[in-house]
């Protein structure tokens, strides 16, 4: 029987990887006045919603997914939260 | 010898490298869509610069997943020659024919503008036009064209001479003001340990016409032209 799940996955740089743009937003922060924001690091946040036959087979097919396309494993970690939401 | 040039939705620099290679040095040239498979009549790949598929998600993601890209690699792998200009470079890496990874330029800006490179090697086929050290100037158009890799990856690159182009003063000096993007090493363009994958964040084709006011990029098409020429 397949069930629904929803997964919310998080692409972060890996800690080797300079990011600019984090940077550019902490100095943003400083300028708001929070002096104290030591590093801000920005990366991407993705939702989808698919069809598996149990968890494990759910966990496989993010993993997969992350793996091949929505993260660069040379630049890029990821990792993922699994909700059935087949009721 | 015939050029193919892959186009991807959003390719923008296909026509122009088509307008050297055609155009300037009277060679058949292919433009090549890329839903298409059987690329076996071409002897050099182009992958041009551009926006494929609109940069989503990173750039060049998306477009490893285009049918031509299972054509290219084997095109590639059996020793067949292959150039990434810009966008193609960033292709390139992601479909894993070039190592590393071109991210965010440095200062966060879309950079256009002319470069200094040194030529660091003449020993490759895409190269040997050239002299030994050159600088040669060529435009650069990119929002992410600083290049990464892990320190094993850099050390294997420059270990082999795998470096290309380097950005540099007009008078070779290698440093950080004279690195537009951030690449590490001032890395400019890599090529695979066999020498047949060329990958470059410059535009050699927008350099190609005198008329455009620089030809420093010619000689990379004739010195690819010069090799595969004598080879048949």
């Amino acid at each position: 029987m397949s069930n629904k799940y929803h997964s919310r996955i998080y692409i972060t740089l890996r800690s080797s990887v300079l990011d600019p743009a984090g940077v550019a937003v902490q100095s943003g922060l400083k300028q708001l006045g929070y002096q104290e924001v030591e590093e801000v690091r920005i990366g991407k946040y993705v939702e989808m919603t698919f069809n598996a036959t149990d968890e494990a087979k759910a966990k496989e097919k993010v993993d997969f997914i992350c793996d091949r396309l929505l993260a660069n494993p040379v630049i890029e970690n990821y990792s993922f939260e699994l909700t059935n939401i087949s009721n | 010898m015939k050029f193919g040039i892959i186009v991807f939705p959003g390719s923008n620099c296909d026509r122009d490298v088509a307008a050297v290679t055609r155009g300037i040095l009277g060679q058949p040239t292919r433009m090549v869509w890329h839903q298409e498979t059987e690329i076996k009549d071409i002897d050099i790949i182009v992958i041009p610069g551009g926006f494929s598929y609109g940069d989503y998600l990173r750039c060049g993601a998306i477009a490893r997943f285009s049918p031509v890209i299972k054509s290219t690699i084997e095109h590639a792998k059996s020793g067949k020659y292959v150039l990434g200009i810009c966008n193609g470079f960033q292709i390139l890496t992601e479909i894993g024919l070039l190592p590393g990874a071109l991210i965010r330029n440095q200062n966060l800006h879309f950079i256009c503008d002319r470069v200094s490179l040194k030529i660091e090697t003449t020993d490759l086929a895409w190269t040997g036009d050239y002299s030994k050290s050159q600088i040669i100037t060529l435009p650069i158009a990119h929002g992410e064209g600083r290049y990464y890799a892990d320190l094993d990856t850099i050390k294997e690159l420059e270990d082999n001479q795998r470096v290309v182009f380097r950005y540099a003063s007009e008078e070779g000096e290698i440093a950080n003001i004279h690195n537009p993007n951030g690449s590490l090493n001032n890395i400019a363009g890599i090529t695979n340990q066999r020498g047949n994958i060329l990958g470059m964040m410059p535009h050699p084709e927008r350099a190609s016409d005198t008329l455009l006011g620089e030809s420093d990029g010619l000689k990379l098409f004739e010195s690819i032209l010069s090799v595969t020429s004598s080879n048949c």
